[in-house]
């Protein structure tokens, strides 16, 4: 397996939805290719810090007053329905 | 090398509080909104990069959601065909703020060399404890925000949002493999711009 041929192969490699055959020639290139053992290293640690960030939290006062403006939309719209069309 | 973990949990019986939804139950609609209003705000503020944007994002998504409740067939999951909705709606914000830019998932101005490695440096064993909560949270946000919006929708369903690749294929419209493809343009992309926050000094040093 060529770097390039690594690469491709890296997100199913990261994954774990890789096949058996093409997950060993991988491996095998990772233990003797520095760079690519890196890249993949720090690959796994770009995905891992963003899941673990909790970038762009919702706040729970922030995330009350969505919930209720929300319902209270879901509510009108269900009183529409409901009423007979005045100028029918 | 051991695969990524995702940190999706066991969701509640969603199809049951569709079903209830759709028969007019709305306390089963406002647990429908409970259970995912923080993804969709998460999502939808990764797309617009603005958080009054976002916010709208979400009341829009789940009031289209709601009237459109009667239309939602349960092929996909809920949660699939929500996001979807959500994106759209995110997308459109993202176009009114930039009417001079040409905004879509398929914007892909950059080639395949465009996303292959060029520096190739080790991180510290813990990049992320090199800054404190506040200051990662500002790297992070500014370097993802660095991304075309059809990369960094597609990292963000994948990678923070935990759905699967025929999930994220599902909900942004595209072919399986090209979900594949701008996943992979998105991390490498995300290592690459990481690099200077992260990269090991020999000398123990750090400039921020």
């Amino acid at each position: 397996m060529t770097c390039k041929e690594l690469l491709k192969e890296l997100t199913d490699y990261l994954d774990g939805t890789i096949d058996d055959r093409t997950r060993s020639e991988l491996e095998d290139h990772l233990n003797w290719c520095h760079d690519c053992f890196v890249i993949c290293n720090t690959t796994k640690m770009t995905v891992e810090i963003y899941r673990d960030s909790r970038l762009y939290e919702l706040p729970e006062n922030l995330r009350t007053s969505l919930e209720n403006a929300i319902l209270k939309k879901c509510r009108q719209k269900e009183k529409q329905k409901k009423q007979p069309h005045r100028n029918a | 090398m051991e695969a990524i973990q995702s940190k999706r949990g066991a969701v509640a019986d969603e199809s049951t509080l569709v079903q209830a939804a759709k028969s007019g139950d709305l306390g089963a609609f406002e647990q429908l909104v409970k259970l995912y209003d923080r993804n969709i705000f998460r999502i939808a503020q990764h797309i617009t990069r603005n958080r009054e944007d976002a916010e709208d994002v979400v009341q829009d998504a789940f009031l289209k959601a709601y009237e459109n409740l009667g239309q939602f067939q349960g092929q996909s999951k809920f949660y699939t065909w929500l996001v979807r909705i959500a994106v759209n709606e995110a997308l459109m914000k993202l176009r009114r703020r930039r009417p001079d830019k040409i905004v879509s998932l398929d914007e892909n101005i950059e080639t395949e060399e465009d996303s292959m490695p060029r520096e190739v440096a080790d991180w510290s064993p813990n990049p992320a404890q090199l800054y404190d909560q506040a200051q990662l949270k500002q790297i992070l946000s500014k370097v993802i925000q660095g991304l075309p919006p059809g990369f960094r929708t597609v990292f963000v369903l994948r990678d923070v949002e935990g759905l699967s690749t025929e999930e994220t294929a599902e909900a942004l419209g595209l072919s399986i493999p090209a979900v594949k493809s701008r996943l992979l343009r998105a991390r490498l992309q995300l290592r690459e711009r990481l690099n200077k926050y992260f990269k090991a000094r020999e000398d123990g040093d750090r400039s921020k």
